[in-house]
């Protein structure tokens, strides 16, 4: 998979998650940056993204992320 | 559709618009939210999508519109994260007619929220209180061996539901819906964990059962959590990821699945479980048309792999009137017709005896249902309709949408499965008169009469995005030509029979003008649906040239769907193109074909005379006018196609 077809993807589940049809990915953003980005979107994040690309992501790898490049390199390695 | 994802992805519903998000982001702006929220939680929605309706709904709460559908406040406490239930439970709650509010209780503070007079659920004044129990929570220790140890873990495990059950109940006055417990994969010395006390798969059945019988007879409800983890597979039903993760009880696959399930149980405690089933006949009771097949034709027998898929709609509809579910019919035949199998076939469960109400006519299915509603004095609200057509379905849904129509799979043998899945018919009680209820009703099969069409069906129709196709005989076609020539009687205006050498000759005689029409729709492509045949003819008060139409027929499941306007148009622009002055249709009546009597009269042809056996004929000039066309047409194979363009846009 390429990393625009990923980008695309994730900007779809982003912004089906977050309710937020402008939102615009970029590999540095981060919980910071997203308002409402708290523990309990970022579970229904993992769970929709493992959900639209049929992946299960381990605990330990989910719990490493800090940005979206590292989410996108995540999915990425598991397709 | 895949039986293993029927009840994961609600599968009876059907599935999401392609504008849903859209349509939710304007929810707040739609000038009837009510029916708007209906409609969009009306179709199979995954957890995102269940999501954003919630959002949604809590938008127009909050601007205080208007929502005509029932409140209903839900406490919800319970072991893990349940944070991602309270969005799925508001907007399935709405597809059961319910403006549901959640008050959740805090991560793990169930106990104490129950058996403090004065929590934040308990002064909440809900109607109700979810208890989502998880066996982790509970004190049941795996210990090795021994019926006591057993025995105490079971004993310590029910008290502290109990214990929590009488605590809402008495501090709070909502009904407790007390969820059991799915037992959990893992074993430790495989089967023989169920006959081992204390062991976690003994032990969970143990007090399933001791909830239940605790449960029984009160003014509580219970959720079969385990039967409904048991029909997915308890495998995916415990997610250990998911549990490590975020705490998730359950995978969130299931999420859609177990809100709905709640969602039931709410809109029954309101009295809103649906208590009529109205069936349609033809591929959906029995396998086949029973106007063209016969009593002999239809498929519905012991033994054959297609017979036995209908008998098992017919069995769980049977036990769902035995529960108290009202029967009826509705079903585009003669009413003579349809009543036969009933009246004749030995197979056949299901007797006229066993429906309130019997509508077999050829008006439009959604007339005829508001008049089985009206004969029983029940909302359309109080209706599901089950029918294999989607075209019908749609209709329904459209019109009524206060109906509830299972999407159904193209497998009969998954029919009864898949009305069972709905859940339409929860109960929270089951009485003596609630089994009689549905004799008080029936007993007679009565037709009733319609009152006046009320639907709009040229929008419908539009809708359906017809495409028609015309193309005379051809090899490919003959076979099943053929086959509708011999058994087509219904939509039958002559009822010819000719064997496929005769329909072959036909073909290749160059003076007769032939088609073979197909129709396709959104729901998909109806195959071969009319047979025309027209020869040259002579008539002696008319000069020009005169087609005789010796054959035309339809299949009765495109009928109301304008196709013989579409098919009288085709004959009559290449009559024109041929310099013919005349068509000349015939009736001949027989048993089977009274729905046609009126066919050549409905298009404009004028009586000219009747023959023998009571047949009549009947002529057109082919300057009088043309019928509109109402849907995308495309021809193959005529040789020289004469129709001149303009004709097409007239």
């Amino acid at each position: 998979m390429l990393d625009d077809e990923i980008y695309s993807a994730l900007t779809e589940v982003f912004r089906e998650v977050f309710c937020d049809d402008d939102l615009v990915l970029r590999p540095d953003l981060s919980a910071r940056d997203v308002p409402g980005w708290d523990s309990l979107r970022h579970v229904r994040l993992v769970l929709a993204i493992e959900r639209r690309f049929k992946h299960r992501y381990p605990a330990s790898k989910v719990a490493a992320l800090h940005d979206v490049g590292e989410l996108a390199a995540l999915v990425k390695s598991y397709t | 559709m895949d039986e293993r994802l029927l009840y994961e992805e609600l599968a009876w519903l059907p599935a999401p618009p392609a504008d849903f998000a859209a349509r939710c982001g304007k929810l707040i702006y739609h000038d009837n939210p009510t029916r708007e929220v209906r409609d969009l939680a009306g179709h199979a929605l995954d957890e995102s999508r269940l999501n954003r309706l919630a959002s949604a709904i809590l938008q127009l709460v909050s601007a205080k519109r208007d929502l005509s559908l029932t409140p209903f406040r839900l406490g919800v406490i319970g072991s893990g994260t349940l944070d991602l239930l309270v969005p799925a439970l508001v907007a399935s709650a709405a597809r059961h007619g319910l403006a549901l509010e959640c008050v959740k209780g805090h991560y793990e503070q169930f106990l104490q929220e129950a058996v403090s007079a004065t929590s934040y659920i308990n002064v909440a004044k809900c109607d109700a209180v979810l208890i989502a129990l998880d066996y982790r929570s509970l004190p049941l220790e795996a210990k090795s061996g021994g019926v006591e140890e057993g025995g105490e873990g079971i004993a310590a495990a029910f008290q502290l539901v109990e214990t929590i059950r009488a605590g809402i109940r008495n501090h709070s006055g909502a009904v407790a819906i007390m969820q059991n417990f799915p037992s959990p994969p893992e074993s430790l010395l495989g089967s023989f964990d169920r006959l081992l006390p204390g062991s976690t798969r003994a032990s969970i059945q143990e007090l399933n059962h001791l909830i239940a019988e605790s449960v029984r007879g009160t003014s509580d409800v219970l959720l079969d959590t385990a039967s409904i983890a048991e029909t997915v597979g308890n495998a995916a039903w415990y997610s250990p990821s998911q549990w490590n993760m975020a705490k998730l009880p359950f995978s969130n696959a299931f999420i859609p699945l177990y809100a709905d399930h709640v969602a039931r149980l709410l809109a029954a405690l309101r009295g809103k479980s649906r208590r009529c089933l109205i069936l349609d006949l033809d591929n959906t009771l029995w396998g086949g048309v029973i106007g063209d097949d016969g009593l002999e034709g239809i498929k519905l027998a012991q033994g054959d792999a297609v017979g036995e898929a209908y008998l098992t709609v017919q069995r769980l509809a049977l036990g769902l009137r035995d529960r108290g579910v009202i029967l009826a019919v509705s079903s585009k035949n003669d009413d003579e017709v349809a009543r036969t199998p009933f009246r004749k076939h030995p197979e056949m469960l299901l007797r006229e005896e066993h429906f309130a109400v019997f509508q077999a006519n050829w008006n439009d299915k959604a007339s005829n249902i508001k008049a089985i509603a009206n004969e029983l004095s029940l909302g359309l609200e109080s209706m599901v309709f089950l029918d294999d057509n989607p075209v019908e379905r749609n209709l329904v849904r459209r019109e009524l949408p206060q109906v509830a129509v299972p999407e159904l799979p193209d497998d009969p043998a998954l029919f009864a499965r898949t009305l069972a899945a709905a859940g339409y018919f929860e109960a929270i009680t089951f009485s003596a008169e609630d089994a009689q209820r549905a004799g008080l009703y029936a007993d007679n099969a009565r037709r009733v009469a319609l009152q006046k069409q009320a639907i709009d069906l040229d929008s419908y129709l539009e809708s359906l995005e017809m495409e028609i196709t015309f193309q005379p005989f051809d090899q490919v076609g003959h076979a099943r030509i053929t086959q509708l020539i011999n058994k087509s009687n219904q939509f039958n205006l002559t009822t010819r029979r000719y064997t496929e050498a005769e329909v072959i000759a036909v073909e290749q005689k160059a003076e007769y003008f032939t088609l073979q029409v197909r129709l396709k729709d959104r729901f998909g492509d109806n195959g071969m649906v009319s047979v025309v045949i027209c020869r040259p003819s002579k008539l002696d008060s008319i000069s020009e040239p005169v087609w005789y139409i010796d054959t035309w027929l339809m299949s009765c499941r495109v009928l109301g769907r304008r196709v013989e306007d579409m098919v009288l148009r085709e004959i009559l622009m290449h009559a024109r193109a041929a310099g013919v002055g005349y068509l000349l249709g015939r009736y001949c009546p027989t048993e089977r074909n009274a729905m046609v009597r009126d066919h050549y009269p409905n298009l404009g042809f004028t009586f000219l005379q009747t023959g023998e056996n009571g047949d009549s004929d009947w002529l057109y000039s082919v300057q009088s006018g043309m019928p509109k066309s109402s849907m995308v047409v495309r021809r193959h194979g005529f040789d020289s196609l004469a129709v001149p363009l303009e004709m097409e846009f007239q």
